[in-house]
């Protein structure tokens, strides 16, 4: 019974690690750029929250089925599917969450003070060092927010998961896809028990963020 | 020696205003500089371009070392800065001694530093928690901390009360002559530049309008002048057949008797000079 839910819980959290690799270069690019391409990697990087799942989803499906170069490639070469299984499931979920991730980070980095960073370098740090010792360390809750909004919405996602995985049962069948398949198919007891779980979660989950970032302020006297 | 011959455009924080800084002087190594004048002349700017976090055109050649020529510049960590920012820009994520150590791994030092500028008390605490003037004196801990060659101070001492303000002087004076850094500290008070620098540079609109020992280019007696103060004409008034001035002179109002003669082009709010020859204090336009 409580398959789909660690479903979703993997996902997530596989989801999360990777797109924090991803994210905080890319984060901290465009904090501190003054490229002109900066508005249009934004604009790009946003899209996922403006597009309805089915879009994207879509072309996820397309991009990855067989019938494309790249699912072909990863058909042929390591005999992998990239559709209708848990992979496909993560895939997607890191172009999704994207923005969730990026968005928090970069903001957070900045309303750093810039001298803040420059100290660091002039300490003879480089960016690396900078970033993980003086930049991510005086953005916690921004990080916090980018790591658990993240979480939150893959758990929560419904559309791009339905139509890239499906809904095979351990594979592909996460809560959200299993609550819509008990109320097409009337059991109205058993979604309700899923449904209330999820809120119970997820409402425990923002409390200890909010909770966290109290603390947070009143520990660096902010 | 630290060469220095920049160009860079300003953008003026007033409007319309197009500027360029335009540098052109050499600094003896172990001088201690003060850098004044008008705000946005570009004093913070010539700080940033000769620590590397902004570009600038021509070159700043340091003890034979190039830190700037022609498209290649310096990596900010590689030139031996210690830079203290007017806004401080403590690391607030740690202790006042984790933001010595940060710099440099020696415990010895950063303790020395955080007695002399009596924070020693607080070391595990966080900045965020401290005063301004605490925090002034952290940030300038943490700016010699490196031991550079090269010392940047945007005024250091702005947030302090008189008594902490004269302290940090001598204590700025004696880690200058200790380490042997060369200093340059932007700052307007006078007193604190005739104290502690060995050479003033007023910059004007992205030039260096004056440049000499501060006892030259502050001293503002003239000729046969015995003494001369700048100050506001706050109030004239008449009584009987003299005029009373009161003036403000910095933070102290001093009234001055004056005749017809001297009153008739004096107007209220316009600064002045007080000066005297003999004894008998005259009033003039500057």
């Amino acid at each position: 019974m409580l398959e789909p839910f660690i479903l979703s819980f993997k996902l997530a959290s596989i989801t999360v690690a990777i797109l924090f690799l991803i994210a905080l270069p890319l984060a901290w690019y465009l904090s501190q750029t003054r490229s002109k391409l900066k508005p249009f990697i934004e604009a790009i990087t946003a899209l996922p929250i403006v597009l309805p799942p089915s879009v994207l989803g879509f072309y996820i499906l397309v991009a990855l089925s067989q019938n494309s170069p790249i699912g072909a490639f990863f058909k042929d070469t390591f005999d992998i599917s990239l559709v209708f299984n848990f992979t496909s499931l993560v895939i997607a979920s890191c172009f999704y969450s994207l923005p969730f991730m990026v968005q928090p980070l970069q903001s957070g980095f900045e309303s750093l003070n810039k001298n803040m960073i420059n100290a660091s370098y002039l300490a003879g740090k480089g960016k690396v060092e900078t970033v993980f010792r003086v930049a991510l360390p005086n953005i916690k809750p921004a990080l916090l927010t980018a790591i658990i909004i993240t979480f939150a919405h893959t758990v929560g996602e419904f559309g791009v998961v339905l139509m890239v995985g499906g809904s095979i049962p351990g594979e592909t069948k996460v809560a959200s896809v299993a609550i819509y398949e008990m109320v097409e198919t009337m059991d109205y007891a058993s979604a309700h028990i899923y449904s209330a779980i999820m809120i119970l979660i997820s409402f425990a989950v923002l409390l200890s963020v909010y909770t966290f970032n109290a603390k947070h302020k009143k520990k660096f006297g902010l | 020696m630290i060469e220095i011959k920049i160009q860079k455009e300003l953008f003026g924080t007033r409007e319309n205003t197009h500027l360029s800084l335009d540098i052109n002087i050499s600094i003896q190594k172990g001088e201690f500089v003060a850098l004044s004048g008008a705000s946005g002349t570009g004093k913070t700017t010539l700080l940033n371009i000769l620590a590397g976090l902004q570009d600038a055109d021509g070159s700043i050649k340091v003890d034979g070392e190039q830190w700037l020529e022609k498209n290649k510049s310096l990596a900010p960590q590689k030139r031996s800065i210690g830079f203290m920012f007017q806004d401080y820009a403590l690391f607030d994520n740690m202790s006042l001694l984790e933001n010595l150590l940060f710099v440099k791994k020696d415990q010895d030092l950063a303790l020395r530093l955080l007695k002399m500028t009596g924070l020693e008390a607080l070391q595990s605490r966080y900045p965020k928690t401290l005063s301004g003037g605490q925090k002034q004196r952290l940030s300038l801990c943490r700016s010699i901390m490196s031991q550079p060659k090269l010392l940047l101070l945007d005024e250091p001492l702005s947030a302090l009360d008189p008594e902490m303000r004269t302290q940090l002087q001598e204590e700025i004076l004696a880690l200058h002559k200790e380490f042997g850094t060369t200093t340059i500290m932007v700052s307007h008070d006078p007193s604190e530049i005739y104290k502690l620098a060995s050479r003033v540079l007023v910059l004007n609109k992205g030039k260096i309008t004056q440049d000499g020992e501060p006892k030259e280019v502050l001293l503002q007696t003239k000729g046969s002048q015995k003494f001369s103060f700048r100050g506001e004409l706050l109030e004239l008034k008449k009584v009987d057949i003299i005029y009373l001035a009161v003036v403000a002179i910095g933070q102290q109002l001093v009234e001055i008797v004056l005749s017809y003669e001297e009153s008739k082009d004096l107007q209220v709010g316009e600064k002045v000079a007080i000066s005297t020859k003999a004894f008998s204090p005259t009033l003039t336009h500057i």
